[in-house]
């Protein structure tokens, strides 16, 4: 790890659902450029962290900052605008939109958003459109969505899902992406397929924050591995030390004596 | 009989501009609007008020518009944290509040005798020709709204707005200013039903509380679920065809011999409900079905096939 100061930190979050802590205290820091990995058994929090630090859940204490900006109570818009965007665990969309619509969708600083610059649709913003489609097809060419582009997102399989999910995180031009089981569910030809895909992402420069259960991939893609259990943070280290952390194993294997 | 067919032709139009309202903020942002009949009351009194205060109707209608546009922005933002029914319900109880104030604020608006002798347009220059101009008139707004958001909703907006009508959450994600996108869906669907208000209002040059009750926001729902409820097209086909019923239960319960005039009114009642049934049960897409942004990869979409897989 590089001695540069952290990307994203959090600190000390807390959350309560009528009475239960989904988040007790968490707090841990991510390293820029690097993939740090985050585990930890169901119900440890790991979800309801990236809720809060997306924006999406904006109750409970704590503090969050991204790239030196506090960015604890921005509103979600916000935060991705800052370079911070998340993926969604259950690849969520737009039921009645299509992949390439989804793709169109994330690109960053679009004017033609804009009520009286759309209703113009000047050159301008032609032209951004068009150069946003010619970045669209790219992506849809690298994650071998192009023959399915003008599908529904419904009526994609959960393996395309799931590789929409990704492309559309990186069409924002993120500084750092949260995946939230990128890789849950899908066969194994396409794990290994998307794994080779946030090496090429962390390659290009993204901070990538993982969450992940299968431990093969955590111990492959992660330079760093922060472990959470019953909402708070457990430990940190390299894959090779937190598996040997006899903490950790306890609290997946659900052990621990009070 | 030209006459008729003249007054039906503008009646409808009105109804268009009305069904194109509820498409832009129904049916491509997602936000349903019970309380269309209260823009389209707000957009009626306020330009018959106006008028007969001496404001000139041109821009007695441009003031109405932009009161509903406002009153819309207004109620997006404080119903800012309601979404489906029960925003559905606050709509209704909008629209239900303000023929209240219409039916009891006497000095403004004549409480339920209403306002009539709302001056017209060249109707005292040209009485003859009045009607087929009216008609020409009413259709001209209606394409000015359609060219107008047709152009909108192909944008970046009109894409924006559609992710929030589908997912808030994943539009917010992906940066886009959910908040900022409904109020503009809601205002522009506000302005769009003033305006068909201020249209009514000086064609039929009487309005009363009862023209902007419930009734008029189901023929409008069922307009726009007719023709198919995120088209442009749609909403005109669908008004259009709202018309026809209307008029066909009309013209059929007179045919049933031994029905007296309120219970054919009835009837045309029953007509607009089973109709509104019948397209729900096997057609709910409607007539014209919802489209998307074509990435242009394929050759179906061009004559001229642009391979970029090579």
């Amino acid at each position: 790890m590089s001695t540069s100061a952290p990307l994203l930190e959090v600190h000390d979050l807390r959350i309560s659902f009528g009475g239960v802590h989904a988040l007790d205290g968490a707090s841990f820091a991510v390293m820029p450029g690097a993939t740090t990995g985050l585990i930890g058994p169901n119900g440890a929090g790991k979800t309801t962290v990236f809720n809060r630090v997306s924006g999406l859940l904006g109750t409970g204490s704590g503090r969050v900052t991204f790239a030196g900006r506090d960015i604890t109570r921005q509103r979600p818009e916000q935060i991705s605008r800052a370079g911070l965007v998340r993926s969604f665990q259950l690849a969520r969309g737009c039921e009645q939109m299509t992949v390439f619509e989804h793709l169109m969708l994330y690109g960053p600083r679009q004017p033609g958003e804009g009520l009286l610059r759309g209703l113009r649709s000047g050159p301008a913003v032609r032209r951004q459109e068009e150069a946003l489609r010619e970045r669209a097809l790219a992506m849809a060419r690298r994650l071998r969505l192009s023959e399915v582009l003008d599908n529904l997102v419904v009526k994609l399989s959960g393996g395309q899902k799931k590789l929409l999910e990704i492309g559309r995180v990186l069409l924002a031009e993120p500084k750092m992406i949260l995946l939230d089981e990128p890789m849950a569910g899908v066969n194994p030809s396409l794990v290994q397929e998307i794994a080779d895909h946030l090496v090429a992402i962390r390659q290009s420069g993204i901070t990538i924050l993982l969450i992940e259960h299968e431990m093969e991939l955590i111990e492959r893609l992660c330079d760093d591995v922060v472990v959470m259990a019953a909402g708070r943070f457990l430990t940190r280290g390299s894959f090779a030390e937190v598996s040997a952390n006899r903490q950790v194993q306890e609290s997946y294997l659900g052990l621990r004596r009070q | 009989m030209i006459t008729y067919l003249l007054f039906l032709g503008t009646l409808a139009g009105i109804y268009a501009i009305l069904a194109l309202g509820l498409v832009v903020s129904w049916g491509q942002a997602g936000m349903v609007n019970l309380g269309l009949a209260g823009f389209f009351g707000l957009g009626a009194y306020a330009s018959a008020i106006l008028s007969g205060a001496g404001v000139p109707i041109g821009l007695a209608w441009c003031l109405a518009t932009l009161l509903s546009a406002a009153a819309g922005i207004a109620f997006c933002l404080l119903t800012r944290t309601l979404r489906g029914d029960y925003l559905a319900i606050v709509t209704l109880g909008f629209a239900e509040g303000l023929r209240l104030v219409e039916t009891n604020e006497r000095w403004l608006t004549g409480g339920s005798d209403g306002i009539s002798g709302i001056r017209a347009p060249l109707k005292s220059l040209l009485p003859d020709a009045f009607p087929s101009l009216y008609l020409a008139v009413t259709w001209a707004v209606v394409a000015v709204a359609v060219v107008l958001l047709a152009r909108l909703l192909r944008s970046p907006f009109g894409r924006a707005l559609r992710a929030v009508r589908d997912d808030e959450q994943v539009a917010a994600v992906a940066g886009k200013s959910v908040m900022r996108l409904k109020c503009q869906a809601f205002g522009i669907g506000a302005a769009l039903f003033g305006i068909a208000g201020a249209v009514y209002a000086h064609f039929t040059s009487y309005i009363a509380p009862d023209n902007f009750g419930v009734q008029i926001t189901i023929y409008i729902f069922l307009a726009a679920t007719a023709g198919g409820y995120s088209r442009l097209v749609g909403a005109v086909a669908g008004a259009l065809a709202v018309m026809t019923i209307l008029e066909a239960s009309r013209l059929a319960a007179t045919a049933i011999p031994g029905l007296d005039a309120v219970e054919i009114a009835a009837l045309r009642e029953f007509a607009i409900a089973v109709a509104l049934i019948l397209i729900i049960q096997w057609r709910p897409d409607g007539m014209f079905r919802m489209t998307n942004q074509r990435a242009g990869t394929r050759p179906v979409a061009r004559p001229v096939a642009a391979d970029v897989h090579s």
